[in-house]
């Protein structure tokens, strides 16, 4: 919502500091975003008086002026067809940027300097008129500011209203608050110019007639109040301009003077207006009714809108005029040629209108109030105000009393409050008298009664419903930062902590340790293979599903590094992956890790001859490794064409591992990764075993493996023959060469007693044992050297 | 000499094999004295003793000392010539300006860290650390946290759906009732996670972003708890002066609502481009748990009171680092986690 300072002051009869008031209205009330000082480009134009105007020689449209700036008369070479000597105009001069960002210099022309510029308005961007050069109606002396002369020094508020607070979407509802602060009234500006104010509005129950016009309400749960007024013999023509500056101050676009008087009233009072042409009324009616199934109407912006019996309308006995609370009918449009308007002031059902302009998918000012609440108790107020000022900027007769279609009156609301409940909740003590001058202040009536306060909430507090809401009042005008900030010891929480934080902190520790990175990815993807869950609303197609693995996720975090010319690739990440349930119940979620590794396995050192070796598959072994023993569900590995899977002890697939085809460029080196599901298992602690007190006793043993025969039979062979000796089994080489059956791969092996220090027989017999198991059950032998 | 100090000699050859091709000069000559020096070298002594070993013993002993013996006589030398290579100096005249030998370094995403740094802080305070689903219904996500999605508060928050009903969280406060209707007050909780909103991806804005959210229930909890319980915390996170600011906004789950504000640390207050000439910036918002969201979830709202906050910690992160652009924190370019290094 954009305020002025100005106006501001204006209704509150007081000078006001507008970071002062950004201040007290931040810490009270609602955050200003912005505070702007307006018209800052026109800080250098002056009012200049025309002291003498000839005619150029040999040019038919240009004017050689002497203009006195204030301080000295210099020529200036005129186009505009109005300048008129005595006459005050605005005056740039050499070296002035204007608005449009272009800067004036000395020019020649026609074989005379002009020293700087008479502007018009459109020049000085405060209106269209390109015309002729703006002429000013001023006391101000020649060099005077322009700003000063026009009062257009003036500082725009950007306050951030939140959707609760409708009252702050006016310049009265937020004059009302600082009021509070500055303990000063507000006060309605006189309207410059204004007739009395006219005769009071007559209320009826269904229907009733203003100046020959039939209003009824047929819908009254949408239109709970609606009242008309009719005056007769305006002009339609521009708006004067204290009234076009007023408008203009909060960024809006003066348009005609029956248009400019409703959206005054609208930033003033937050009550919107709409005007219609009493001649394009057909039948001299006005029905508000849900519109009827196939109805259409084309609104003011042109546009044609399919209407549906969940919208209100304002129709004419042939049909509908006008979406009631959101946009009037390009049919009953207020024009040039209208002599005599219908002025509506209604109340509709915020959840009604919020519902049209979902339908209709169109926002208005008007559409904004009435979704949010406005003031049903004042428009009776606002209606014979927007008479007073219809009239005072249009013309027009003294119009009839305005009808009032009030089916079922609304009676104020009042909520109780306990002053014992405003400690409670706060945690410090406020005086009750204290309680009650905050609630009076904001323009709630309180009452004491038995204990309790009874309060009236004002009808521009359509948010005030209970208790709570009286208290948070209170907090607000007191100054949420008065309240202490001391620290009480609180009880303990029963709620336990969820155990797949940490899970995932100990998953990222061991990932860190192998020098890598944690990824964060967006959850939504472009494909949607089965089982994928769709968005129903996504922002785009590259998003359109919920994403079922995170591996492509960090692969496109690789291409990215990649496009940056980084050839070493590190990352993982910990992320929720969905599963879709076919029966619309929320998608399944599981908690995944993965990662993906390429480019050079250490950073290069000097000392060594080469570069390092890259990432190969081994290494995304280990890490899927890791990650099972760290966080995985129990299970295994099992070998693949391509790389691992990890199955758990159903057999489920829960995890993979391998080589990763990307499109990568020729120096990037290949890029392997694994993905694992991650779940809280019951841990034993680790339970210790004695350190050995006796030495080991190593055998190496290299192997002739023939094909079909895996390290991995071997190794379980060897564990099962070698029995309870056996401490440690590790491959530490593989060969291969034409001139063996199958391959040779060597294990080193480790005995070692708890008991007595081994000797070479004991451990012989052992080998010799476990050799001839092998070549009975896997035809493996010892390799000839 | 006996088998078994024999094996130990050779395990000792092993361990010193597998050493030298990392060893440096001074740890190389150290081991060609030990292990095949002429007068006092392991597998010098062992050869030497072989005469004393039964015949049958004698050929297998002699042929694994002779192979080790061999072994590392040829790694001492490659290992010589690599030393020599790039030293080709005598090794007490090293530059040891040279750089050292590194290994990666791999480190959490920095609002990850952020995340646990103010879990921990919170968790001072007794909170406990819980998480809860993505995917909410409208009702965990809207009605029990008193938004009415027939009000324009429901607004605030554009919403992704997945289905009739079913909508991507766009806080993590529906844990707020989850862990209402499960545990009974006193309730401390602090709930990390992934959060979704219809927002253009932007410098300061992401679709998908972290979510602090921490709720607080017990009998005779005020709002001087709040300010205390955040001003704790930000002057915990922030620097202990640091100064902090509440002021009045709008939650449909709290009331009162406030936002917070903690002084800028760009500007130290003074005001600047960054904090809109403010001299503060916004970091989280709270309030007094409405009494409506503790009736939803079957809470006495007359006996109990509680206190609720949300905050960002990407944003977080980004004041606290001076990242310009909440997209970067997307990415996942090596070169930024490399500024972050543990």
């Amino acid at each position: 919502m954009n305020l002025s300072v100005n106006w501001l002051a204006a209704l509150l009869e007081r000078e006001l500091d507008p970071a002062e008031v950004a201040s007290h209205l931040a810490l009270r009330c609602a955050p200003v975003d912005a505070v702007e000082p307006l018209h800052q480009e026109l800080r250098e134009i002056v009012v200049a008086e025309v002291v003498a105007a000839e005619r150029l020689p040999d040019s038919d449209h240009l004017t050689l002026c002497k203009v006195n700036d204030g301080s000295d008369v210099v020529d200036v070479i005129c186009g505009a067809p109005n300048v008129r000597t005595g006459a005050k105009y605005p005056f740039a001069r050499p070296g002035t940027v204007l608005p449009n960002g272009m800067k004036l210099g000395r020019r020649k022309i026609r074989g005379v300097v002009s020293n700087g510029m008479l502007c018009s308005e459109r020049e000085l961007d405060l209106g269209p008129d390109q015309d002729g050069i703006l002429e000013l109606v001023t006391d101000a002396g020649a060099g005077a500011p322009l700003l000063g002369a026009l009062d257009l020094m003036d500082t725009r508020l950007e306050l951030d209203v939140t959707p609760n607070r409708p009252d702050l979407l006016c310049h009265k509802g937020v004059a009302r608050e600082l009021g509070a602060v500055y303990h000063a009234p507000v006060k309605l500006e006189p309207i410059p110019g204004a007739p009395d104010p006219g005769a009071p509005a007559r209320r009826v129950d269904k229907s009733g007639s203003v100046g020959g016009i039939h209003v009824s309400i047929e819908d009254i749960e949408g239109c709970p109040r609606y009242m008309a007024a009719v005056v007769n013999g305006v002009a339609i023509g521009p708006s004067p301009p204290w009234l076009q500056a007023r408008l203009r101050s909060v960024g809006a676009r003066p348009i005609n003077n029956v248009v400019d008087a409703t959206n005054f009233l609208l930033y003033e009072l937050n009550q919107p207006l709409h005007a219609f042409d009493l001649a394009k009324l057909r039948g001299g009616a006005i029905i508000v009714r849900r519109a009827r199934s196939g109805e259409t109407i084309t609104t003011l912006d042109g546009e044609s809108r399919d209407l549906t019996p969940e919208m209100t309308m304002i129709c004419d006995a042939e049909g509908p005029t006008a979406i009631g609370g959101v946009m009037g009918g390009a049919d009953s449009e207020v024009s040039e040629a209208t002599t005599d308007i219908v002025l509506e002031c209604a109340y509709f059902d915020p959840k009604r209108i919020r519902h049209t302009r979902k339908a209709l998918k169109m926002s208005t000012e008007a559409s904004y109030r009435f979704e949010r609440g406005t003031d049903r108790a004042a428009m009776a107020d606002a209606i014979r105000r927007a008479e007073q000022l219809i009239r005072a900027v249009a013309g027009g007769s003294e119009p009839e009393p305005p009808v009032d279609v009030d089916p079922r009156p609304e009676k104020a609301r009042s909520v109780f409050l306990r002053p014992e409940r405003v400690e409670h909740l706060l945690g410090a003590g406020i005086a009750s008298d204290a309680i009650e001058r905050h609630l009076t202040s904001l323009g709630f009536v309180v009452s004491p009664k038995s204990g309790r306060l009874a309060v009236q909430v004002p009808g521009w507090r359509p948010d005030v419903t209970r208790e709570v809401d009286l208290i948070e009042e209170v907090a607000r005008m007191e100054g949420y930062e008065s309240f202490p900030t001391d620290l009480r010891p609180g009880r303990p929480s029963t709620v336990p902590h969820d155990p797949i934080e940490p899970l995932k902190a100990t998953v990222r520790r061991v990932m860190v340790a192998l020098g890598l990175s944690e990824a964060r990815s967006f959850p939504m993807v472009a494909d949607g293979p089965d089982g994928a869950q769709p968005v129903m609303n996504p922002m785009s197609v590259e998003e359109a599903y919920l994403r079922r693995d995170l591996l492509p996720g960090l692969t496109n975090s690789v291409l990215r590094n990649w496009a940056a010319r980084e050839r070493d690739v590190r990352l993982f990440e910990i992320g929720t992956v969905f599963h879709r349930d076919a029966s619309g119940s929320p998608p399944r979620e599981t908690v995944r890790l993965a990662a993906v590794v390429t480019g050079a396995r250490t950073p290069r050192h000097w000392t060594e001859a080469g570069p390092p070796a890259d990432y190969d598959e081994w290494d995304v072994k280990h890490m899927l490794e890791e990650g099972a023993r760290v966080a995985g569900p129990e299970g295994r590995l099992l070998a693949g064409e391509g790389g691992w899977t990890f199955v758990d002890n159903g057999d489920v697939h829960r995890g993979w591992a391998g080589a990763i085809a990307a499109d990568a460029p020729p120096w990037a080196a290949r890029l392997y990764g694994f993905e694992l599901d991650i779940e809280v298992q019951a841990k034993e602690p680790t339970v210790y075993h004695a350190l050995p007190s006796t030495p080991p006793v190593e055998r190496d043993l290299a192997l002739v493996l023939p094909v079909g025969v895996s390290a991995h039979d071997v190794e379980v062979a060897v564990r099962q023959t070698a029995g309870p000796l056996l401490e440690r089994v590790t491959v530490f080489d593989e060969y291969r060469s034409s001139e063996l059956a199958g391959r040779s791969v060597a294990w080193h092996l480790v005995f070692r007693s708890q008991e007595k220090t081994l000797k070479d027989r004991d451990v012989d017999r052992v080998v010799q044992r476990v050799l001839d198991q092998l070549k009975e059950q896997l035809g493996v032998e010892r390799r000839e050297t | 000499m006996s088998t078994s100090t024999i094996s130990q000699q050779f395990e000792t050859a092993q361990r010193a094999l597998e050493e030298v091709p990392t060893a440096d000069a001074n740890r190389l000559a150290e081991l060609r004295h030990q292990l095949v020096g002429r007068k006092a070298g392991l597998l010098t002594v062992v050869l030497r003793s072989l005469k004393d070993l039964p015949a049958k013993k004698r050929r297998a002993v002699g042929a694994r000392a002779n192979e080790l013996k061999q072994q590392l006589e040829v790694a001492l030398a490659e290992r010589h010539q690599a030393l020599q290579a790039h030293a080709g100096v005598a090794a007490d005249s090293l530059d040891r300006t040279m750089p050292a030998r590194a290994a990666w370094k791999g480190t959490v995403h920095p609002v990850t860290a952020a995340i646990d740094e103010i879990c921990d802080i919170f968790r001072e305070l007794g909170f406990t650390r819980v998480v809860g689903p993505e995917a909410e219904t409208e009702e965990y996500n809207f009605t029990k946290l008193n938004i009415s999605l027939d009000h324009p508060a429901a607004d605030m928050q554009d919403t992704f759906y997945l289905g009739p009903g079913v909508v991507l969280r766009t806080h993590t406060s529906p844990m707020q009732a989850r862990t209402m209707e499960r545990f009974a007050p006193p309730i401390r909780i602090v709930v990390p996670g992934l959060s979704y909103r219809r927002d253009a991806f932007d410098p300061s804005h992401a679709p998908v972003f972290e979510q602090i959210e921490g709720l607080v229930v017990d009998e005779g909890i005020t709002f001087v708890d709040l300010r205390a319980g955040i001003n704790f915390f930000v002057k915990r996170f922030f620097g202990p002066n640091v100064a902090v600011r509440f002021r009045p906004s709008f939650f449909p789950f709290t009331e009162p609502s406030a936002e917070v504000d903690v002084q800028c640390s760009r500007c130290a207050g003074a005001g600047c481009s960054t904090c809109k000439e403010t001299g503060y910036l916004e970091i989280m918002g709270c309030g007094m748990v409405h009494p409506a969201v503790l009736e939803n979830c079957g809470l006495d709202a007359e006996r109990y009171t509680g206190y609720a906050f949300g905050m960002g910690p990407h944003r977080i992160t980004m004041l606290r680092h001076s990242i310009p652009d909440i997209r970067l924190l997307y990415e996942n370019q090596m070169g930024l986690f490399s500024q972050f290094a543990e």
